[in-house]
């Protein structure tokens, strides 16, 4: 009687088991990881890319003779400190293209999260049936080498020497810098309304410029508050102008009746390079029938260049700014190397541009 | 009850004029040099109790009446009103005096802007506040000497004659741009201020263009304003570049009295330059 109840036991437990494993998606998962079809192969290939689990999402690889793991590895988890080095694989979206049963073609969005928000990299992958499973073919990814060589800089640098807590009274500090708000736009957008415009420096030494704007209801009382955050070139040399951008979402136009814009800038050492140009721009369509401006970014001096962000200004006919967009590129800028950018475009704003201009942030870690 | 008010009234003035008549006499100088030490004589007898209640500060301590009250210099530093007040037996005595900024030692010095294009006339503006050693500002006229030396010319030297404690000038900047030192001097105080004169816009921007293996290396002429200045470096000069790919642009620093980059155009491009609202010449290639 107890041997029977034991195995009764036994049994309960295991069919409880099973139940929880199909409950918890281990039999798709099972499906998936076996990736008798081509969306299942990518699926399973991506899961590992998830889990970072680099030995797994190799396995999956049909072309491993082509491409080093190490390689396969660089470019999906980064390198040189970029932004993909802060990153991980948070979503993924996978659609056929083309199949025939030799062979098929895949899209794949994945969307990285990032200290700087989520961004999506979407790729084709082709398949290849090999016996019972799908394998991926992965691009082979272009290792930039940088070959040895000496780049010679002239560096220019800006110092502050500021008053120090021990000065007697009435030593002043040196005056901040002179900039100015050129342009603002205020536009209604689906999403609320948006404020576009430019500032430039317009003095001799650099500068850390913020804007802020005050919406201002029809009784002058204050409707709501932004910033530009990182939808501006922040440090500013002399000259030089940078698009901003402030969202207030929630908001409709007809409820504002005035704007209060307030710039604010900080006299702060920087240093004038790296120089980096922004080569090959145009405006296109990306791979999911979006509009983009795309181009190459070129650091042209000798030092890594860890982080950069692409910061877009649209003007119309008229020349007015009509649109500003931003993007982070997701590779390091090594010295002399083409790193591809793209920035989207909403649909209803990409027929009438007429023309743009492109500023870069960066951010290295030698130089934070 | 009206009636019983006004004797009531009498009295107490009474009582007052007699006590006051008793009170010990308080000779107080009519103005003290601030952080000077001095005395005040006292009439009277007995203990008494001595207050001086200045503008930053209250001193008590216990006194002879009939003896000289000796106040410290420490006990006199802050310019302004101060109250001497004697406390005895017969009921309290006061006397006021006014103590006045010491010989001027100290200047503050303001001079705006920090940097200044030299075509902006009439735009500095330097501004002396006169103290002496303890900080009071010294209102009695004092002439601030301002010396302007300038990276190159002769220095000179401005004397203002400063009205309530403030002295204050405006001046042009020189003709050539670079680093000017203005010194306001009080007595054997000097305070320096350093105030960059920069060039003004460029002023017929020009580039050149040749070919090399990589592209193309495009610099401008030495960039300078309408009257020869140097535009300071770090000043970012826009050059771009139209080919078949599409647009290039790079921000460039000026460095060294130029700016300079290399631009990956291999065919027929047409280049341009822009520095602020400043636009050069076209090169097409």
């Amino acid at each position: 009687m107890k041997a029977v109840l034991a195995i009764l036991i036994g049994l309960v437990t295991a069919v409880l088991v099973g139940i929880a494993w199909v409950q918890s998606g281990g039999l798709a998962s099972h499906e998936i990881s076996s990736g008798r079809t081509p969306e299942e192969a990518v699926q399973a290939l991506m899961a590992g890319i998830q889990a970072r689990d680099w030995n797994q999402a190799y396995a999956r690889l049909a072309n491993t003779s082509t491409i080093e793991k190490q390689d396969f590895v660089r470019d999906l988890a980064g390198s040189n400190g970029s932004l993909r080095t802060y990153s991980s694989l948070q979503s993924f979206t996978v659609w056929p293209l083309h199949a025939t049963d030799q062979d098929a073609t895949m899209r794949v969005r994945m969307t990285w999260s990032s200290a700087i928000g989520a961004f999506d990299d979407v790729r084709d992958l082709h398949l290849r049936h090999d016996g019972d499973v799908w394998k991926v073919d992965w691009p082979k990814p272009t290792v930039a080498k940088v070959p040895p060589q000496v780049i010679p800089v002239n560096y220019l640098r800006w110092d502050v020497i500021g008053r120090n807590a021990g000065d007697d009274w009435g030593i002043q500090n040196v005056d901040t810098p002179n900039v100015r708000i050129t342009s603002m736009n205020a536009i209604e957008r689906p999403e609320g309304v948006v404020l576009v415009g430019e500032v430039v420096n317009e003095d001799t030494v650099p500068a850390y410029v913020s804007v802020n704007a005050t919406l201002l209801k029809p009784d002058q009382s204050a409707l709501d508050q932004e910033s530009s955050f990182d939808m501006i070139a922040h440090t500013l040399l002399p000259r030089q102008v940078s698009p901003y951008r402030i969202d207030f979402p929630g908001i409709r136009i007809k409820q504002i009746k005035n704007v209060r814009m307030d710039v604010k800038a900080l006299l702060v050492p920087a240093s004038a390079d790296p120089v980096i140009a922004v080569t090959d721009q145009k405006i296109d369509k990306d791979a999911l029938g979006g509009n983009v401006l795309s181009g190459d970014l070129v650091n042209q001096s000798g030092q890594n260049v860890d982080i950069a962000q692409v910061v877009a200004a649209y003007y119309d006919a008229t020349g007015k700014v009509i649109w500003v967009s931003n993007g982070y590129v997701d590779q390091a800028l090594l010295p002399q190397v083409p790193v591809p950018f793209g920035v989207d475009i909403p649909k209803d704003i990409a027929p009438k541009v007429q023309s743009y201009h492109v500023v870069v942030n960066h951010y290295s870690r030698n130089n934070a | 009850m009206p009636s019983m008010l006004k004797p009531i009234l009498c009295l107490a003035f009474v009582w007052c004029l007699i006590g006051a008549a008793l009170a010990a006499d308080l000779q107080v100088p009519a103005q003290v040099t601030a952080g000077t030490a001095f005395a005040i004589a006292s009439s009277g007898s007995g203990d008494a109790t001595f207050y001086l209640v200045g503008p930053s500060s209250v001193v008590k301590r216990g006194i002879k009446l009939g003896s000289e009250i000796k106040v410290a210099a420490a006990e006199v530093q802050a310019a302004g009103r101060y109250v001497a007040i004697t406390c005895g037996s017969d009921g309290c005595s006061s006397s006021p005096f006014y103590v006045v900024a010491g010989d001027p030692t100290k200047v503050s010095f303001l001079l705006h802007p920090s940097r200044v294009p030299v075509t902006a006339r009439d735009a500095i503006n330097a501004t002396a506040f006169v103290f002496d050693k303890f900080h009071n500002p010294v209102f009695r006229p004092v002439n601030v000497d301002f010396q302007v030396v300038p990276k190159t010319g002769p220095a000179f030297t401005k004397s203002v004659k400063a009205v309530q404690g403030v002295a204050w000038m405006r001046m042009s900047p020189t003709p050539k741009e670079g680093p000017v030192k203005v010194i306001a001097t009080v007595g054997n105080n000097e305070e320096p201020r350093i105030i960059q004169q920069v060039a003004s816009e460029a002023c017929n921007l020009r580039i050149t263009a040749r070919r090399t293996a990589k592209g193309v290396e495009v610099q401008t002429d030495s960039v300078k304003d309408c009257r020869g200045n140097a535009v300071p470096d770090g000043t970012v000069v826009s050059f771009t570049a139209v080919d078949s790919k599409g647009r290039t642009t790079v921000d460039a620093p000026i460095k060294k009295g130029v700016a300079r980059t290399e631009l990956p155009i291999t065919g027929n491009a047409t280049i341009s330059v822009a520095s602020g609202v400043v636009i050069g010449n076209e090169i097409r290639l």
